[in-house]
């Protein structure tokens, strides 16, 4: 009985923190198409950013519940500062190409980002302890859990709603999904494609930082830490599925339980288990669960 | 037109720069000795590993050129040859690595290579160095493989393999009556971790028949998520928890399991854990046991050649010397003697390859580590004492520092020359000597 | 529909002599190419030599590319035919004892090309950033599988000795040319195939696929039939390509199936574009040309210095280097 609550726990926890690092890959292909390898980068920035914030927020003597609000103050300037340059400067030159050829464009992005980010940065570890223990532990039986990881699936919860809510229930997000079935239809509606094309990004970058703000915590900030990322991001999102939110949140979910159980009953099986679910469900439907069936376009 | 005559120029521009950049190699060869460094300086081993080696290679060869540092290493230079170095990172690959040793041999024109954390790319470049008949001097990899499973001529290792530090570690565990009736394990899914968790394995059967193995965790490196893993091994507590996990995967998973109280409830040990100390400092709990892969770090024997190297060092980074630096520094040290002593053979000039590879066999030297005894692999490969420590945060010094040292003698921890690594263990450690 | 002049002449025998005919003029061509090469290459240093046969040996997995591109496809997945060829031949080579190169390249392909032909008709299905991914996820498994074996070395890969050519052992100091040679030969038939295939019907019909699919349903080509046959054409490469480069190097591990190998091999395919062969293995050289010199002169920002490199290829050259000397014909 412990064991099974522990798996599932853990999976859930293992989720939430899949979901809200996943969630920005699949929104920035849903609407510009851009299968963005530079995510894990953006999440590294978020990493880094909220390590001065916190840093400077401790050193202004702020109180530690503060810190939240200061990594949620690193994401929106990583967003509102990378993403229009991003955009403006090189995403906008490639609209249009063949989709693999953004693919290598943000891969160039990737490779220059790790640099950029080691020349601001330096080579030494950040610590971002403040925000870690600031929800206490939470007990069940003899397992004990750090409240912070409980802090996490409650954010996911809510930025996924928000996300859902947002593209479903206002006007906004009511054009972006018109510019996600058509871009050309959508234009000739009157609809400023490469304004919607700059919010999407704007969210998906924030996303992506708030991911690896919210993670600074638990780790140590250096070099590197945007490699492990990209990989599990683009499983969850190839098996939910390419701009699909739900996707994301069931994959992230499919991901999370199957690794937990790999590691609490057959440990062997943990590097696999997630290659072997995105190779399952490649292989049966390798649209993701919730692809939306596109017409093709003669 | 314009695009073909703009294509046709930028080719004659690069044919002049190869041709400046190769006459320009061959030009200053004579007056320094040249030597190309290659450790990571980008990826997951940068922070950990590469970069404070890089930051001591640099600071030494500073010290070598001013003549500053205590006999016998007070010559200026090697020999009084100026000393020059290149640096290469490692990040990128085995296959990358492989290119950029023969660019270094044969485009830089260095007269020796040290590098390589990544026991990869050491089994890659080993035998692309022997091919080209090339000085190959390996300061850091860990694998045993290098020199049981092959012969060099022309290949050589000055720090002990990774055998000696989980035999160490078990070894400290028995001296120090810890109870170890089960055991847990958690290392990183690749050739490191699964081959020290062996030898961990296996020592264990030998110094405590009868403990039972437990958990047996194999997260992906660079992972850096460890929640699940920490659930399975508080679900299931053993009396001792193993792990080698090194760098960010070692901070991410202390900063994790910390909090939840992994450390209370099993006795962890770490192979080789010293680099995250000085970062996490009051992060990491107390009476956690640890190893650095040998005497490094705070576990360094007292000379006045060490302190020698803390002072250089420190002063010249703000942080005390840990594994990574005194690698790099017994290896260039060495590599310093073996250049002496084959100047003083071939009447003062510079070393040819097969000089220094004649002059490095079967060598003994000081290092701040300790002496170093090209003991095994024919004269190629290094053993060395270790030592292993139990952590405590020191609030009055602001650091973590380690009591309880125990030093293991080479003899103790290292295989004999006649036995591979494997073998060895499962023997029962034959001809072990000065065992505490 | 067109006048008999836009029948094309069928090879053989041309009016207008031996050269006349495509096939003859191709295989002049590569035959001169080698000459030249292997003129360059007994005169050029070492890590030159060394440099191109790595250049040459990827450059026969950009091909393969190329040849997918020309149908409208990007895999972003051959590092792993690349990885089955350099497995199978250093498997080969230690475990049966095989040691001739040419032998040992053509099992490289060879292997690829089992393995990877089971997977044809389902990848053939799809088009665009699905086919780009499925392919990715497919060498990130063959990647995790060679990670976790031990029999294959695991992660650290394993050594292969040095191959000997037509039963002769290869001189100490002459190594790294006579590989240098074999490879680049390689290198030059294959791409002269190439050549050939793409002016062929099936190849004129995989551009076509390029331009419009449907229409060319209806006017009676199989496209899947194209797409998949471009497929175990390219994992032949590929198998060939990797079969080569570990024997070059020495040694293999599962980085050769990593997905940043697949997305430089892309990258070589799209600086080079799809007109000219002769680009793909210019391209290649570029790249390896480039990457060596960033490391040498910024070991610190390599990558940075790589992928800045990398967005002015894609900005300033879209079709690729092969356009700076096609001209397409009206």
């Amino acid at each position: 009985m412990q064991t099974a609550v522990t798996i599932l726990i853990d999976g859930l926890t293992y989720a939430s923190w899949l979901f809200i690092v996943a969630l920005g890959l699949t929104l920035v292909f849903g609407v510009l198409k851009i299968l963005n390898i530079a995510h894990g980068s953006f999440y590294a920035l978020g990493a880094y950013a909220a390590a001065s914030f916190v840093g400077w927020a401790a050193a202004l003597k702020w109180a530690p519940a503060f810190s939240i609000v200061a990594m949620m103050l690193a994401a929106v300037v990583v967003a509102v500062v990378v993403a229009p340059l991003t955009e403006r400067a090189l995403l906008r030159f490639f609209y249009g190409r063949d989709e693999v050829l953004l693919v290598l464009v943000t891969y160039a992005l990737f490779l220059i980002m790790e640099d950029v980010t080691k020349l601001v940065w330096g080579a030494n570890p950040y610590y971002v302890s403040e925000p870690y223990a600031l929800f206490g532990n939470v007990s069940f039986g003899r397992q004990t859990w750090v409240g912070y990881d409980f802090a996490l699936v409650a954010l996911a919860v809510v930025i996924g709603v928000a996300v859902w809510w947002v593209l479903n229930r206002t006007r906004v997000g009511k054009v972006t999904l018109a510019v996600i079935h058509s871009a050309e239809v959508a234009s000739s509606m009157g609809v400023d494609v490469s304004k919607v094309y700059m919010g999407a990004f704007s969210v998906g970058i924030f996303l992506a930082a708030l991911g690896g703000a919210f993670t600074a915590p638990m780790i140590s900030v250096q070099p590197g830490v945007s490699v492990g990322v990209i990989i599990v991001s683009f499983a969850v999102v190839i098996i939910g599925g390419l701009g699909s939110i739900q996707g994301a949140a069931i994959g992230a979910l499919i991901v999370g339980l199957a690794r937990s159980f790999a590691v609490h009953v057959a440990p062997v099986a943990e590097l696999f288990s997630i290659y072997v679910v995105m190779a399952v469900v490649l292989m049966f439907r390798p649209e993701g669960l919730f692809q939306r069936t596109q017409a093709r376009r003669i | 037109m314009t695009k073909r005559t703009s294509a046709g120029a930028a080719a004659q521009r690069s044919a002049l720069a190869l041709a400046a950049l190769l006459a320009a190699g061959g030009a200053s060869a004579q007056e320094t000795f040249k030597v190309g460094i290659v450790s990571f300086l980008s990826g997951q081993a940068a922070e950990s590993f590469g970069i404070p080696a890089v930051n001591g290679a640099k600071a030494l060869v500073d010290a070598f050129n001013k003549g500053a540092a205590p006999a016998p290493y007070n010559k200026a230079g090697f020999g009084g040859m100026k000393l020059e170095a290149v640096y290469v990172d490692e990040n990128g690959g085995a296959t990358k690595q492989v290119q950029e040793l023969k660019n270094l041999y044969d485009r830089e024109k260095v007269d020796a290579v040290v590098g390589y954390v990544g026991s990869g790319d050491c089994l890659a470049v080993a035998p692309a160095a022997e091919e080209m008949k090339k000085f190959l001097l390996l300061y850091d990899c860990g694998t045993p493989r290098i020199f049981e499973d092959g012969k060099y001529e022309y290949v050589f290792r000055t720090a002990a393999h990774a055998t000696m530090d989980n035999v160490a570690l078990v070894r400290y565990l028995k001296a120090k009556n810890v109870k170890a009736e089960t055991f847990n394990m958690i290392n990183q899914d690749y050739a490191w971790g699964q081959d020290s968790k062996k030898d961990f394995t296996w020592s264990m059967e030998k110094l405590y028949p009868g403990a039972k193995p437990g958990e047996d965790q194999l997260p992906k490196f660079g992972a850096g998520q460890y929640g699940t893993e920490i659930s399975a091994l508080m679900a299931k507590p053993a009396d001792v928890t193993h792990s080698s996990l090194w760098g960010g995967d070692l901070q991410a998973f202390v900063l994790q399991a910390a909090p939840r109280g992994l450390f209370q409830r099993t006795q962890v040990v770490f192979s080789a854990a010293d680099h995250v100390l000085p970062g996490l400092g009051e992060k990491m709990p107390n009476g956690v046991i640890l190893g650095a892969r040998g005497a490094y770090g705070l576990m360094s024997p007292k000379s006045a050649l060490n302190d020698w190297w803390w002072d250089l060092y420190s002063k010249a980074y703000g942080v005390y010397p840990v594994q990574a630096p005194y690698r790099m520094v017994q290896a260039l040290l060495g590599l310093k003697l073996a250049a002496e002593k084959a100047m003083a053979a071939n009447g003062g000039k510079k070393p040819t390859h097969e000089q220094l590879a004649a002059a490095l066999k079967d060598l003994e030297w000081e290092s701040p580590a300790g002496r170093i005894r090209m003991a095994l692999g024919n004269g190629h490969q290094a053993v060395q004492d270790t030592a292993i420590g139990r952590t405590r945060y020191d609030a009055a010094k602001k650091m973590v520092v380690l009591d309880d040292i125990v030093r293991f003698p080479a003899d103790c921890v290292n295989p004999p020359p006649t036995m591979k690594s494997e073998d060895w263990i499962k023997a029962g450690f034959p001809g072990a000597k000065g065992c505490p | 529909m067109g006048t008999p002049s836009s029948v094309p002449v069928p090879a053989g025998v041309a009016p207008g002599g031996l050269f006349a005919s495509p096939g003859v003029r191709h295989a002049a061509a590569a035959l001169g190419a080698f000459a030249l090469l292997a003129l360059v290459g007994s005169f050029a240093p070492k890590w030159l030599t060394f440099l191109l046969t790595m250049a040459a040996g990827n450059g026969l997995v950009s091909l393969g590319i190329v040849g997918l591109m020309r149908g409208g496809v990007v895999p972003f997945g051959q590092g792993m035919v690349f990885a089955i060829g350099g497995y199978a031949a250093a498997l080969i080579y230690n475990r049966l004892g095989f040691t001739d190169a040419i032998g040992l390249a053509l099992a490289g392909g060879i292997a690829a090309v089992l393995i990877a032909a089971p997977f044809a008709p389902l990848l053939s299905r799809y088009r665009g950033i699905f086919f780009a991914m499925l392919t990715l996820a497919l060498s990130m498994v063959t990647y995790g599988l060679l990670m976790k074996l031990e029999t294959f070395g695991g992660s650290d890969g394993f050594n292969l000795g040095r191959p000997t050519l037509l039963g002769q052992k290869l001189p100490d100091d002459r190594v790294g040319f006579i590989l240098f040679l074999v490879t680049v030969g390689f290198a030059v038939v294959m791409a002269a195939l190439a050549r050939i295939y793409f002016d062929s019907t099936r190849g004129l019909v995989t551009l076509a696929t390029r331009e419009n699919e449907l229409r060319v349903e209806y006017l009676g080509g199989s496209v899947r039939q194209a797409m998949a046959i471009n497929f175990v054409l390219a994992a032949f490469c590929g198998g060939l390509g990797g079969a080569l480069v570990v024997m070059a190097l020495g040694h293999i591990e599962p980085t050769f199936s990593f997905w940043t190998t697949s997305g430089e091999f892309v990258f070589v395919a799209i600086l080079a574009g799809w007109h000219s062969v002769v680009a793909v293995f210019v391209a290649s050289t570029v790249l390896e040309v480039v990457r060596s010199f960033s490391s040498s002169y910024f070991p610190n920002t390599w990558q940075l210095a790589l992928g800045v490199f990398l967005l002015l290829v894609i900005r300033f050259l879209p079709k690729g280097i092969g356009s700076l000397w096609h001209r397409e014909r009206r």
